[in-house]
Order: C-alpha cells, then structure tokens, then sequence
C-alpha cells in the first residue's frame, strides 16, 4: 500500500506493507532511527512521536492509519538549530544516562508541557506513566521537565 | 586548577546524539545486503527434542537457511562457557552441563533456542519460524529451587541432585564454638526474589562474514567487546580472534545482563557464512529477553547471628541455595559464591563467619549477574538480620550497627570472610544519614501518620561491596579464567588534540565526560580537545570491559598511567628544547617548566615537537602515544548509610516512600552529577525489587512474567526524589585517584531499606516484592498474632 505523510515538516510517502508498524516505517524506511523500539506490548514510551500534535506510541500504530497526518519525531524537535527547551534541560540536569529511552521521555514530555505549562513534581511523574527508564530512576527526568517547564514559561512571557 | 576537570559537575559530552535522536544502537545499524534471524524457541521448560522438520520453512518465501543443533554439531562449534571454575567442599569441580548454541537433544528452559530462521526480511523470518514443526516429548520440569534437590528430574542428565557445586567459605569450627557460648541467636529464612534485568534496549545482533577478507564483523549490545570475541573465537570457535572484528557501539543499558555471552550473538555471526556471507540480523523483542536474558538474584536462605548480652555480634552463619536456571551462564558461578559469602562481614566486626552455598540447576533461565550481583544478596541477608537481632535485642536498629561497626582507626582490615578492607568511615555515614532523615523526628512524623490513618516505617541500611574487579592473582586463584585488569591509551594528535581509548564500554555511565575530565586534568589540555573512543576491538586496545563499578578504578587508573607515560615523555622533550636537565623540568596545567623559572613549553608545542622532531632529544623516538593496563592490588570497598522512610495504607497495603536519604562513601569523585545520577538509578533498581519486580514461573515453568504486563517495573510515579550524599569519602588506597565506584551501590543498599522500614511499620517482615497484596495479608494476620501473645 502507499501511504504519504508529513514528518518533520516534510512531505514522504512510501509502499507499505498493511502489517507495517509507524515505528518500522519512520526507522526502516525514512532511517529515522531516533525513536526507539523497546518492547512489545505499548508499555515502555521509548518509540513515542507526536501525531498532529499529540504524543503516540508509533509502536501501537499502524503506518496506514497515519495516512495524511502530521508527525514530529525527536529528530524534528530542535528547531533552526535550537535545541528545544526540553533537550537543553535533559542535557544540563542529566536527565538521561544510555539514552534509549530519552527520545520518548522527551517527545512525551513536549506533550505535557503544552498541555500544563506549569506541572507539579507529582503530575509529571503521573505524566511519565507510559514511558520507562532503568538508568535514572527518573529523579533527573523529572528535575529536566521542571527545569524546562520554567524555561519555556520564561520564554512565554518574553514573547508577549 | 583545571576548568572541568576532577571533581566538576561537567555536563555530559555524550548528551547532544541522545537528546536529538543521534545516537546509533546496534539496531540503528543496517548494511548492504543484510537479511534477518528469527530463533525459534522452546516453548516447554523440560522436553527432549524428538524430531525437526525443517522443510515447511524452507519452503516460506524468501527464507535462506534454517539452521538446527545438529547444524552447529556438525560444524564443530562449542559450547557456550562458565568462565569461573567453582569447586565444591570435597574439592571436586563444578558440575557443567553442555550449554549449545542451539538446542541438542533436550530443552531446558522456556525460551531456550531450538533453531534460527534466516530470510529476506524479517516479516518472512517470523512466517518461517512459525512454520517450523518441532516434535517434543516433554519432560517433568524441575522449577523450585528449594525442592531442586530432591526433584523427580535431571536438567541435566549427568548431574546428580541438579546440584552443580557445594561450596563453603569460613571458619566453621569458630562459628560452631561462637554460637554455642552465645547470649542470643537471631535467625531468620528469606528469599531473595528473581529479577529480569531489562535494560530498555533490547538485545540485538549483525553478523557478518566477509569471504573476501575472510574475516568477520559482529556489531552487538555488550559491555565488554574484547571478552565476547575472546569466547567467541577461543571457546565458539567461529572465527580466529584476530579475524574478528566486535563493535558495541552505543548501548542502551546494561546492568550486567550484557556482560554474558549468549547463543544468539554466535548464532547470527556463523549464520553470515551459511548464507554466503550477507549480514545477518537479530534484534530481540521484550519477551525475548523476558525469556533469555540472564536473570538476577534468586536465592533463599537461612541464616543466623549470635551475640552476646550487649548486642556484639559473634558469629554469622548462613545456608545458601542459588539458582543457576537451565544452563551455567558466563559468570554465573561466581555470583552466589565469591561476589556474596566474601560480603557478609558487611561493615561489621564479626570475628566469625561461615556460608556454605548449594547451587542448582533449574528449567528456568539462566540466572548471572545484575547490578550488584551478589553483593546485594549479601547486603539484603546481612542489614534485614540485624534488623531482626535489634527487635529481639530491644536495641535501636542504628545503634546495633554503630556498636559492631569496624572502627575507622581498625584499615585496613581482614575479615573472616577473606576480603581486606582498605579504608572505611562508617559511622559518619551513618551519622550524616541519620541527620539528614532527621531521626530524632521520627516519632512525631510516626504519630502524624497515626493520626491520618496510616502505618510509618523508618529502615535503616548500611551496605557495604567489594568493586574494581580485580586483582587478576587474587580472582585467578579463585577459579576465575580470565585477568581482570584493564587498558588504556592516550594518543596526541600533531594539533595537540587527544584521543582516548578505553578498553571500558560506556552504556550511560558517562565515561566520554569523566574520562576526558581526568585527562583534563591529569594533562592540563581542554576537556573539549579530549575525544574518548571506546568499543570496537579493532580500535581500542584489548579491554576486559565494564561491570563491578569497575570503569573507573580500574580503566580510570589505566588511562592515569597512561597520562604518566606521557608526561614523563614530555618532559624529555622539554628538558631538550628548554636546554635544561630533565631532572628540572615540573609539569603543571599543562606546562613544562624549568623549575625555579618562568622558562616553559606548553604540552601543545612538545607534541608538535614529538612529531614534527627536527630539534628533538637524541635517542628518543618520536610521537606521542602511550599505552598502558592497570591490575589493581586490592578490591575497593564502597560502603554508606541508606535510610528509608515509608507509609503504609493499611487499607490497601499499598507502600509510599515518603522520604529517602542516601549517604556514599566513594572514595573521591570525578564527576559529581554522574556519580548522584548512578545512584538514584541504583536505588530505583533496589527500590524495585523490594516493592514491585520479581520474575515468577509456575509449576510448569512457564514465565507468568514475560511482559511489561506483567513484570511491574518501576515507574516513575511509583518512587520519590531522593536526597544522595556522595561527598564524604575516605579515599580509597588502591588506585592513585583515590576512587571506589558507584555504579552498582544504590541496587546493593536499597531493599533492605525498604524491607525493614515495612517492617517497622506493620510489625512484621514481609517477603520481597512487598506489594500491596503481600503487605495487605501480613497486615490481615497481624492481630491474630497480637491476640497469640
């Protein structure tokens, strides 16, 4: 089957095979190897995009029922060479140690932010719910998504 | 004073591929004319394989070769190892059943691998690997290890009892004629509960056979690269070694479960050479690994402290049996026995102790090392003992430990356990501990929760491990059949830019920041000129990798020599350019200077004078690249105070940590922000399984487990924000940086922390993981025990 897609602002379109997962078809046919597989029953967070705007798990997602959508992918979040706040803030508090499972953490933590720009400690471990990490123990996750939740409130008030 | 050098919170260079979806994993990884490898895996956990048809598969679109343990046997491969040779109390070797690449003849575990399919694309693997009929005559499976002994099967056929080793450790006479004068004996049955590793990437796999070189190219998640070609080349047999070429590139977590080396990764690797040399893939899913990573842990015990009428400890003895799963991992015999019986002095005096360890043969996965790896066994047994001993005593839990505690004026110190001590402060971790949770409050906090319905608990435990792995003698002596020293080089560039090369494998332990700190440092050069490579054996020199919070003890102390090599290099060049005796020359930030003047070469202009040699010392080679290997004298021994705080919904028997306070002693730090992120990683790992994780079969021995379903992983609404204390260090003696490690600390530290404070809280010890069921049911016996008394 054919399917096109916006990702990362561009237009792509590719055949597929109806079995064919979001996540298989970003990583083995647009070499978008960002977002991350880390298990099998849509528990981890680690593959998790956005779809016109809102965070999936592009693993629970099949590539045809993303057929004309817009999707983001952590490669697509830094934009005009700024890291987003929420890079910047993993970067600086340590929010990560191996890295597999920062992407999602980040893409889902973008989510969040738009929807709560001022989460408390307690919301945003409700937040992170889905997605599983096994080197920080999320003290530092959370201490990253704080920290860029104030930043991005900072940048919001210079804007207006 | 270096700008990011030893001791600053530099923010992580590896940072920037990670946070931008950069970072390139095995599965990240595709080449020309790859194809795919689906396993086909047993799905009985004891059976004899009666027959494989391998010719439906065949026969599937797209599929290449199926390939079988007759297949293996027929090319002459090996077995997978045990490299650590234990041998039992009469002095006989460990019992070692044959590990196969693929199965021959038997199953022994849900998950074992019976053949691997290779075909175009993975879609048509997984078809095929359906499509193959096995014909299995199932077997009773053996699966509790406390009726392992007696059980009506043999995993393995040659091995009596399904006991591989008995083996002891200690004085047992001493222990014998302590107990029999003591005033009191605590003693205490526990279980401690399996784990499944579950680093978030997967385990995955590119084998490829190059006919034209001849040689081969394995791409993989390992933590230590030279030790899977080393196997793979001497004991697999699947290439030379010095034809095979392992790369890990990054790897996404590790905790010991990609130290081993396991069929698959040889599988894939002899698998490109049946299919004419096109790559072959693997990447396993999460119920694979669920299935076939090595587990952690898996114990239960029975020990028992004597003391006398003040609450000194006399003697500890403890019965151990070990679950080994189906097959002898790499190292799965040196976990239950010289990682844990040499912990169990703990921090105490103890003057007598003795361990004798049973170890089984289960149908269950094989069971190796996890973060901690035995220590935490150790740690758990020891700090919930004395727990218990404190209650019964009728003393305050931290004042047991402060009293039996090896004072700081007694390093170093040998304990009846084998393992000396070099430096310790023990009770101002305690102390400090203490002060932070702000125990003295205890009470009051306690009768607030009273007043709100809920049960509160304070934990206390002082873990101590053995790290930097190791003496190479000492572990040799001990049966291990590998050295455990480790290897690094510098390398300038003529711009003056450094390379390292570390025989360590960073998986988010930082090293590329921590490493190039303490070059910084140790050469004065900028922290950004500092490049740190790592993981691909035919670019770093042959390392022994990274476990055991070894990195930097050990690798860090390598590359420390290497740096001496370099400035004692150097200072031959600048004696010669500055026209002064080499004798004069000191070296500080980066400068070569004749003492007592302002006469000086930076390090940049002595490299570019040891390539570019024009006016150069007579006799003296040119370039500047120094290698060298550190075999450390001694263990290092971290060791702190945890402190764990709970309130129990005696509704529910739901658990909340409300506070949790970690005081380290690792010696000296490099990196601050990495060390306290090691930590709270540890303690949510610790945290887990004391609550939430543990790996269950039933009775056939299926996993119940096999799933993030199933298998309750920490998240992060179910732990705190932690306090982490890691500045107080004694420095430790047996390496020049004075450090200790820490990756493993907080998974060694935190159950018993956590036991014991649900234990303080509900009045009762309950068995890890302490859901909420658990807990609940405890709480539900609780006042028929209260009406009992």
């Amino acid at each position: 089957m054919r399917i096109s897609m916006t990702v990362n602002g561009k237009a792509v379109s590719g055949e597929v095979e109806p079995r064919t997962l979001l996540v298989e078809f970003l990583r083995n046919q647009l070499g978008l190897t960002g977002t991350h597989v880390g298990c099998d029953t849509s528990q981890c967070g680690c593959c998790v995009v956005h779809v016109d705007g809102a965070s999936a798990k592009a693993c629970t997602l099949l590539a045809v029922q993303v057929e004309g959508a817009s999707v983001t992918t952590i490669e697509g979040l830094a934009q005009g060479g700024e890291l987003h706040p929420l890079q910047r803030a993993f970067h600086e508090n340590h929010g990560l140690q191996c890295g597999f499972c920062t992407p999602g953490m980040i893409m889902s933590a973008a989510d969040l932010l738009q929807r709560n720009p001022d989460p408390s400690e307690h919301e945003v471990r409700e937040w992170l719910e889905g997605n599983l990490c096994r080197c920080t123990g999320y003290h530092n996750i959370v201490k990253s998504i704080l920290a860029a939740a104030q930043a991005m409130r900072g940048m919001a008030r210079a804007a207006e | 004073m270096v700008e990011k050098g030893i001791g600053a919170r530099v923010p992580r260079k590896e940072d920037l591929r990670f946070i931008t979806g950069r970072g390139r994993y095995t599965d990240d990884i595709n080449q020309p004319g790859q194809v795919h490898a689906v396993f086909v895996r047993s799905p009985h956990a004891h059976a004899r394989i009666q027959r494989i048809d391998k010719g439906p598969a065949l026969a599937m679109p797209g599929v290449l070769a199926v390939l079988t343990g007759e297949d293996v046997a027929a090319d002459k491969l090996g077995n997978l190892i045990c490299g650590w040779l234990v041998k039992s109390k009469d002095g006989s070797p460990m019992k070692m059943g044959p590990h196969p690449l693929l199965a021959q003849g038997k199953v022994r575990y849900v998950g074992d691998r019976v053949a691997v399919v290779v075909a175009e694309t993975l879609a048509q693997a997984r078809d095929a690997a359906e499509a193959l009929a096995v014909e299995y005559e199932e077997l009773p499976a053996v699966v509790d290890l406390a009726h392992a002994h007696d059980a009506p099967a043999l995993v393995h056929d040659e091995v009596a009892n399904n006991l591989c080793y008995d083996w002891e450790l200690g004085d047992k006479a001493a222990v014998d004629a302590a107990f029999a004068r003591a005033h009191h004996v605590t003693r205490m049955e526990l279980v401690n509960n399996r784990l499944v590793p579950n680093a978030m990437e997967p385990r995955a796999a590119i084998g490829h056979f190059d006919p034209g070189q001849d040689a081969y190219t394995l791409y993989l998640t390992s933590q230590n690269p030279h030790v899977h070609r080393l196997v793979i080349s001497a004991f697999i047999g699947v290439a030379p070694e010095h034809k095979l070429r392992v790369v890990a590139p990054d790897v996404g977590g590790g905790f010991g479960s990609k130290i081993f080396i396991y069929g698959e990764e040889c599988v894939v690797l002899w698998a490109s050479k049946k299919v004419g040399g096109r790559p072959v893939k693997w990447v396993a899913e999460r119920s694979e690994s669920f299935l076939t990573d090595a587990h952690g842990r898996d114990h239960v015990s029975r020990a028992e402290l004597a003391m006398d009428a003040d609450g000194n400890f006399l003697a500890l003895r403890v019965n151990t049996k070990a679950n080994l799963g189906g097959y002898m991992s790499t190292f799965s015999s040196c976990i239950p026995t010289y990682l844990y019986a040499t912990l169990l002095a703990g921090q105490y005096r103890t003057p007598a102790i003795y361990c004798d360890v049973q170890a089984y043969y289960t149908n269950t996965a094989p069971v190796d090392a996890y973060r901690g790896a035995g220590r935490p066994e150790a740690s758990f047994l020891i700090e919930t003992l004395i727990d218990q001993a404190a209650r019964e005593m009728r003393m305050d839990p931290a004042e047991i430990r402060r009293r039996n505690f090896i004072p700081k004026s007694a390093f170093p110190y040998q304990t009846p356990v084998a393992l000396v001590y070099d430096t310790g402060d023990y009770a101002t971790c305690l102390d400090e501990a203490l002060k932070l949770v702000d125990y003295a409050g205890f009470a009051g906090r306690r009768a607030q929760s009273e007043r709100n319905g809920k049960l509160r608990g304070i934990g206390v435990s002082c873990y101590i491990e053995a790290c930097g792995i190791a003496p190479s003698a000492v572990v040799g002596s001990l049966g291990a059949g590998v050295g455990l020293w480790e290897s690094a080089k510098v390398r300038f560039t003529h711009t003056g830019k450094v390379q390292v090369l570390t025989g360590t494998h960073t998986h988010g332990q930082g090293h590329e920041t921590t490493f190039s700190q303490l070059v910084a440092e140790k050469l004065g050069v900028a922290y950004e000129d500092v490049e740190v490579i790592h993981g691909d054996t035919e670019k770093t020199p042959v390392g022994m990798g990274t476990y055991g919070s070894r990195s930097l003890a050990v690798g860090g102390e390598a590359l420390v020599k290497a740096c001496d090599k370099i400035i004692a290099k150097g200072k031959k060049i600048a004696a010669h350019l500055l026209e002064a005796s080499e004798a004069d020359i000191e070296f500080k930030d980066g400068k070569f200077t004749v003492a007592g003047t302002d006469k000086a070469k930076t390090i940049g202009e002595v490299v570019f004078a040891a390539y570019v040699p024009h006016n150069y010392p007579a006799g003296l080679e040119p370039g500047m690249e120094e290698g060298a290997f550190f075999d450390p004298p001694n263990f290092t021994f971290p060791a702190g105070t945890y402190v764990c705080e709970v309130e129990v919904d005696p509704q529910t028997g739901e658990v909340d940590i409300a506070k949790f306070v970690a005081v380290d002693d690792f010696g000296n730090v490099v990196n601050p922000m990495i060390v306290e992120g090691q930590v709270h990683g540890g303690l949510v790992q610790g945290i887990g399984q004391a609550l939430l994780e543990g790996a269950r079969y039933d009775g056939s021995g299926q996993l119940l487990t096999g799933s993030y379903m199933d298998y309750c992983m920490p998240r992060a609404d179910d732990v705190p924000s932690f306090e982490v204390v890691t500045s107080r260090g004694t420095a430790c003696t047996s390496n020049s940086l004075g450090v200790k490690g820490c990756g493993e600390a907080g998974a060694i530290g935190a159950p018993a922390a956590v036991i014991n404070a649900i234990t303080d809280a509900i009045g009762t010890r309950v068995e890890m993981p302490a859901t909420p069921e658990r807990v609940w049911r405890a709480l539900q016996r609780r006042p028929m025990a209260r009406a009992a008394e």
